[in-house]
């Protein structure tokens, strides 16, 4: 039987790196991917709706550090867990289960109920972004090579078999497991 | 029989479609329908779209206005019974008896189908709404064993259509008001059981706890298995018992009962669901298909598994099959 991908962790060996990167670049990257998203999909905001201006940390269990999004300001900020400003909502799980929800492979509500996930704060805002993301049907790979072109070639050639050797879901689900 | 699918979003829509559902149910993004949640449901636009994707793959669709309308605020129900007319709808799913009343005037040619939010569980119930207001099928509560669900089949000649997989509503449907005593609102007039701006989860030491309006009705140790935070699935103290008072956290899957069903005379089978994800969606309605095309080529339906995508990770066959506490 296959793990649970809520209980799938990034290998140390490649986070040890990631406590010494300099966390501003990755701010950059990440808040020039909000921007081209936000614009490409501007349905993502109507359906946030009033929790435009809301803050929403995602914490990414198995990285060294946690994101923070405000929709309204298209920006997507990495800081030092701990040391990121209070947000109105909270949303924890590993890199796993937060790409598999994000490409449609694993329903919220299930990675929720099985403990996958947790959140605090607003939980009215939480909906609104899961929804609006799921809406979205998002290709997270396709996303950044529109966002940063160079990666695009790469990202292509790699992602999967990457998608392969991981079992992480790195590309949109356009199939779901069978489960009968 | 006929599978109808849950929609929350025109992503799920499409999805449901893909996967093979006779039927989608969907609702517009107001407190028209009981599953009004933040970034859910359709714009005007959108379910004229996914009519128009329903449609050419040849599927229904169904827009549930289903909550019960305020006074001095009818105009929202009454246009939104007539915009679903207009995007296509080939059906809407009602329980208010004024609003039934308004749509068979004003709108004779759409279909009507009751709502379970209007609770009719029983023949002179159900058979009062079909000849006041041409209902052509009836969403029966999940209060019913699959015995009186034959019984009610053999008494009326409306279509009856009955829930097999998701959320368990344990109480009289449209008639629980237990979440306004602690949040002030309902699912009858405001479309919501737990209004998420009153759900706050928090940790607290090794344990996550959930609240609705204030009060704990949840501990659970941190990465264990959670459930809504729906009060009658809550966990309380009474006398000197804790536990489910109300019912267990558990979701309904009567996907082993659907032969049965099907010899009582139901017409189609409900998932529950337009508050998840197009993966649940796409999940459950591929699972259900083969089931429902099962029974049909007269063979006998595969067994799912289905227990990991339901809350608190277990199922129930709820009052199909139950013996009430």
């Amino acid at each position: 039987m296959p793990e649970p991908i809520g209980n799938v962790t990034i290998p140390r060996l490649f986070t040890a790196p990631m406590h010494i990167l300099p966390l501003w670049p990755v701010s950059i990257a990440l808040s020039r991917l909000a921007r081209n998203l936000l614009r490409t999909h501007p349905e993502i905001l109507r359906r946030i709706d009033k929790y435009q201006n809301h803050h929403f940390e995602l914490d990414i269990t198995d990285l060294p550090f946690v994101l923070r999004l405000d929709p309204a300001r298209a920006q997507l900020r990495a800081f030092r867990r701990g040391a990121a400003p209070a947000s109105d909502a909270r949303i924890a799980g590993s890199f796993a289960a937060f790409l598999a929800m994000l490409h449609g492979a694993e329903d919220g509500d299930t990675l929720y109920f099985s403990g996958a996930l947790q959140i605090e704060g607003d939980t009215s805002a939480v909906l609104a972004l899961r929804n609006a993301l799921d809406d979205a049907e998002l290709d997270l790979g396709a996303e950044i090579a529109n966002a940063l072109p160079f990666l695009a070639a790469p990202l292509r050639q790699s992602l999967a078999p990457l998608e392969r050797l991981t079992g992480l879901h790195l590309t949109r689900a356009d199939t779901t497991p069978e489960v009968y | 029989m006929e599978l109808v699918c849950p929609a929350g979003t025109p992503a799920a829509l499409r999805a449901a479609v893909d996967a093979g559902a006779h039927c989608i149910y969907c609702g517009f993004a107001d407190e028209t329908n009981a599953r009004n949640f933040p970034g859910l449901n359709f714009s005007r636009s959108e379910l004229a779209e996914g009519v128009g994707y329903a449609h050419a793959r040849g599927a229904k669709v169904l827009v549930a206005i289903n909550t019960f309308p305020t006074a001095g605020k009818e105009s929202l129900w009454h246009s939104a019974v007539a915009d679903a007319e207009t995007a296509g709808a080939d059906a809407v799913i009602l329980a208010d008896l004024g609003l039934l009343a308004h749509t068979a005037q004003r709108h004779p040619d759409l279909r009507r189908h009751l709502s379970v939010q209007a609770a009719a569980a029983n023949p002179d119930a159900i058979n009062f709404y079909a000849q006041a207001f041409d209902v052509r099928r009836v969403v029966l509560p999940r209060v019913l064993s699959v015995e009186e669900i034959a019984a009610i089949n053999r008494e009326i000649d409306v279509e009856t259509e009955v829930f097999v997989f998701g959320g368990l509503c344990v109480m009289a449907e449209g008639r629980c008001s237990l979440s306004s005593y602690a949040t002030g609102r309902s699912p009858n007039m405001n479309g919501v059981c737990s209004p998420p701006e009153h759900v706050d989860y928090a940790t607290e030491g090794s344990d996550s706890v959930a609240r609705l309006g204030g009060f704990t009705i949840h501990r659970t140790p941190k990465g264990g298995v959670a459930p809504y935070p729906t009060l009658c699935k809550g966990c309380f103290t009474s006398g000197d018992k804790t536990g489910h008072v109300f019912e267990d956290a558990v979701s309904l899957d009567a996907s082993k009962l659907v032969p049965r069903l099907a010899k009582t005379g139901v017409t189609a089978l409900k998932i529950e669901g337009r508050q998840r994800s197009r993966a649940y969606v796409a999940q459950i309605v591929r699972a259900f298909r083969a089931v429902t095309d099962a029974l049909a080529d007269g063979r006998d339906p595969p067994a799912l598994a289905l227990a990991r995508l339901s809350e608190g990770q277990a199922a129930t066959t709820g009052a199909y099959a139950k013996t009430w506490r």
